[in-house]
């Protein structure tokens, strides 16, 4: 709901300190998440993301949260869905160039970072989104890439993804999360 | 047309690239010899003869560095940049690959910095692209699948790393001096700056900006800029061009994406006798109002329609060109 996406805004200090509590939480529960199962966990998890992030952040469920990064202004809302900041083509007071009634996402964002505690995390070079990971929650994926930063910091350097975009992987793991690389052995040649 | 269009089948072969440089193109060379730079935009032709686009570089060429080909600006279609870029490789003209992020994934935008890197092209600019709804097939998928950060990036490890964004190899990596744009006169203003920094993060070599019109805001811009030290990470152009009348302007103005024009600007063309006259002349003095701005490396004319005056306009600012040899 717009109304709501721009209180969180407005609101961007404390949410940030939502946010950071849950990621701890769950980072916490690992062994616990571990224990029952990730994959069992999908379902429901993204279920309540789904609508408690929709419903806050008008959350278009890319799997990749980085709220965090972005003031609390959700970057899927940008009508080019861009992750690294507005284009040059934002109207005169901030308002969107696609939609012109609704105010750019990014001027929200960087509105949104100025209050925050780590609001310089918005000057971070984002990666494009892994497509494959939209409707999956963010939130367990959050868990479990932290979890390997803090136990296989040298994990890191195994994916091209990661490496290419490192400060994102340092700040916001789950936007350069580390996949598979893909060695086919056709596509190899 | 011979002189100009030279060997149709020369193609070269990878020729290695002068000491710190990371293309060795002649826009790249200028800027890093300390020299004026001047980039200028070519109006592609809605035709499949090449004939066409060297009847449009032809204005350009002499008095330029590097030529831009536009990658469907305004979401319009028209002949693709990385055509263009092909052919003016083969009259030996430097040129800047546009690429936008609107109408090309990942996997083909690597494919075509392979290709254009093979038949010679030197400069890219990575852009995010107009909106669809802003051309001539609003209809159209917009595809977005990178932003002109992300793609800067993706261009920077190709090149620097020699691999895809897979982590495949790439055995012959693509030299190419990096361009992103800028547009310091539009909202957010307060944060062009910073996101000009982003761009520079992300491996960004030279900036071409959108029209500058308000030098009291570009010079603001640039105060900014420079307090950030990425006048020396980064080669910036001042984006100028001639406005044809008021009412173009005012059309400009609120049919084009991101483009700032003041109302004293509009004035001056509107009392002119002669509007055409006095949009050269105001493009002429924001050269030359640009040139002695700290940080700024050059100039980017976009005269739209109006290229024939980009010689003029370059003398009658006092830009002198050297010739320069081709590459």
């Amino acid at each position: 709901m717009y109304a709501l996406r721009r209180f969180a805004v407005r609101r961007s200090r404390q949410f940030e300190w939502v946010y950071q509590r849950l990621e701890s939480l769950l980072v916490s529960l690992d062994p616990l998440l571990s224990k029952l199962g990730y994959a069992r966990l999908e379902r429901p998890v993204a279920a309540v993301e789904r609508v408690t992030k929709g419903l806050l952040f008008d959350c278009k469920m890319c799997g990749q949260c980085v709220l965090s990064s972005t003031g609390m202004s959700c970057p899927m809302n940008c009508p080019k869905q861009l992750r690294n900041g507005p284009c040059g083509g934002v109207r005169p007071g901030g308002f969107c160039e696609v939609k012109p009634d609704m105010r750019c996402v990014w001027v929200e964002a960087w509105d949104g970072a100025s209050r925050m505690k780590h609001g310089d995390k918005i000057g971070v070079v984002l990666p494009p989104v892994d497509r494959r990971l939209e409707g999956s929650s963010a939130w367990l994926r959050a868990s479990r890439e932290r979890v390997q930063q803090l136990t296989e910091a040298t994990e890191a350097n195994r994916t091209a993804l990661a490496r290419t975009y490192p400060e994102a992987r340092a700040s916001a793991p789950t936007s350069a999360p580390l996949t598979e690389e893909t060695r086919k052995e056709g596509a190899a040649r | 047309m011979s002189m100009f269009y030279s060997d149709p089948n020369a193609i070269r072969p990878y020729e290695p690239i002068p000491e710190g440089h990371k293309a060795g193109s002649v826009l790249e060379r200028t800027l890093r010899a300390g020299e004026f730079a001047v980039t200028s935009e070519l109006n592609p032709p809605d035709s499949a003869d090449p004939e066409d686009v060297f009847a449009a570089a032809k204005p350009l060429a002499e008095v330029t560095d590097a030529i831009n080909a536009t990658d469907a600006s305004g979401a319009n279609c028209h002949m693709s940049s990385i055509g263009i870029c092909s052919l003016l490789t083969r009259t030996g003209h430097g040129s800047v690959y546009q690429i936008s992020c609107r109408d090309r994934n990942r996997i083909a935008i690597q494919g075509d910095v392979l290709g254009a890197a093979a038949m010679g092209v030197r400069n890219v600019l990575c852009l995010t692209g107009d909106d669809v709804g802003a051309g001539d097939q609003p209809g159209a998928k917009p595809v977005f699948d990178l932003d002109s950060v992300s793609l800067i990036r993706l261009i920077k490890t190709m090149r620097d790393e020699g691999r895809f964004l897979s982590g495949r190899e790439i055995a012959k990596p693509p030299r190419l001096f990096i361009g992103a744009a800028e547009n310091p006169c539009v909202d957010p203003v307060d944060y062009r700056a910073d996101r000009l920094a982003k761009k520079v993060e992300a491996g960004a070599d030279f900036i071409q900006t959108n029209y500058i019109f308000d030098i009291p805001r570009f010079e603001r811009f640039m105060e900014r800029v420079r307090d950030m030290g990425l006048d020396k990470r980064v080669f910036i152009l001042a984006g100028v061009g001639p406005l044809a009348s008021a009412k173009a302007a005012r059309w400009m103005r609120s049919n084009v994406p991101g483009i700032h024009i003041p109302d004293s600007v509009i004035d001056r063309l509107a009392k002119a006798e002669k509007p055409g006259d006095e949009g050269r002349r105001i493009c002429v003095e924001l050269i030359q109002q640009v040139k002695d701005i700290a940080g700024v490396s050059g100039v980017h004319i976009m005269a739209y329609r109006r290229e024939h005056l980009v010689a003029d306009i370059l003398r009658e600012a006092g830009i002198a060109r050297p010739q320069k040899q081709s590459a």
